[in-house]
């Protein structure tokens, strides 16, 4: 697991555009393996905590029902050229990726 | 809201600024096991909505929920929400015709605005609801997409 993130940041404004690209499988639990017949076990983030300059602005609880290897777009007013932002989930196997970019 | 979840939450994110090793040490799965996750079992709109606190969300104008019309796979649908009220906390999407609605919830704070985009799974056409809470109100807004592919499988 804990494959790559991808972070882009970039400023429109005061206003910073951030956009994250996970990679997970994102599994619901409800599909069936289409050879087995068996469901697939569910594998998806639960959590993921966005922070820009030091500070939390992004805390989200997801569940299967996000595509898999999850895109997330958020703006974070009062954002500066050169702050760092960190993106880190975690899943419901207890799996975690983190990652950082700087807005630029 | 749970308090707690947002302590354990918030621990963690101030540890990212420090060290993103350190922070990926310090989430303990126990931890995020603790957090309320009730909507993500709920069947149905109504059971979700009474898990997140939002029944009888007011229908509001200042939520734009962008979504295609029709969407040719239901396993990737980009969602928009931007909401315009002020003092928006967070923004939840829900997939109204999904075997579980809940899709997810979004805290915002130290000047995040009020937008959320992301993509989701449909499994059949469906109203995508947003539910915005702000100033301990509860706004709601919805589209319907028309999908001609299920993406929950099964």
């Amino acid at each position: 697991m804990a494959e790559p993130m991808k972070i882009r940041a970039t400023m429109t404004g005061d206003v910073a555009d951030i956009k994250v690209l996970m990679n997970h499988v994102m599994e619901t639990g409800t599909r069936k393996d289409a050879k087995t017949g068996q469901l697939v076990p569910a594998h998806h983030i639960n959590s993921i905590v966005a922070t820009v300059g030091g500070k939390t602005v992004l805390q989200a609880e997801i569940g299967g029902a996000v595509s898999r290897n999850p895109f997330l777009g958020f703006k974070v007013k009062g954002a500066k050229l050169g702050d760092k932002v960190t993106v880190s989930w975690v899943d419901n196997k207890g799996d975690k990726n983190s990652a950082e970019a700087t807005i630029g | 809201m749970n308090h707690q979840r947002r302590t354990v939450l918030k621990g963690v994110g101030s540890a990212a600024a420090v060290g993103v090793a350190a922070a990926a040490g310090l989430l303990k799965p126990t931890a995020v096991f603790a957090a309320d996750r009730s909507a993500f079992d709920a069947k149905g709109v109504d059971a979700v909505m009474k898990a997140l606190k939002a029944t009888g969300a007011a229908d509001s104008r200042d939520i734009v929920v962008k979504a295609p019309d029709i969407a040719e796979n239901g396993a990737v649908v980009p969602v928009e929400v931007t909401s315009s009220i002020a003092g928006t906390d967070s923004i939840a999407i829900i997939a109204e015709k999904n075997a579980f609605p809940m899709v997810g919830e979004f805290d915002l704070s130290n000047g995040a605005q009020g937008f959320i985009s992301t993509r989701i799974k449909l499994a059949n056409t469906s109203h995508v609801r947003a539910v915005v809470k702000a100033g301990g109100k509860v706004f709601t807004a919805a589209k319907e997409v028309k999908v001609t592919i299920g993406g929950c499988g099964g």
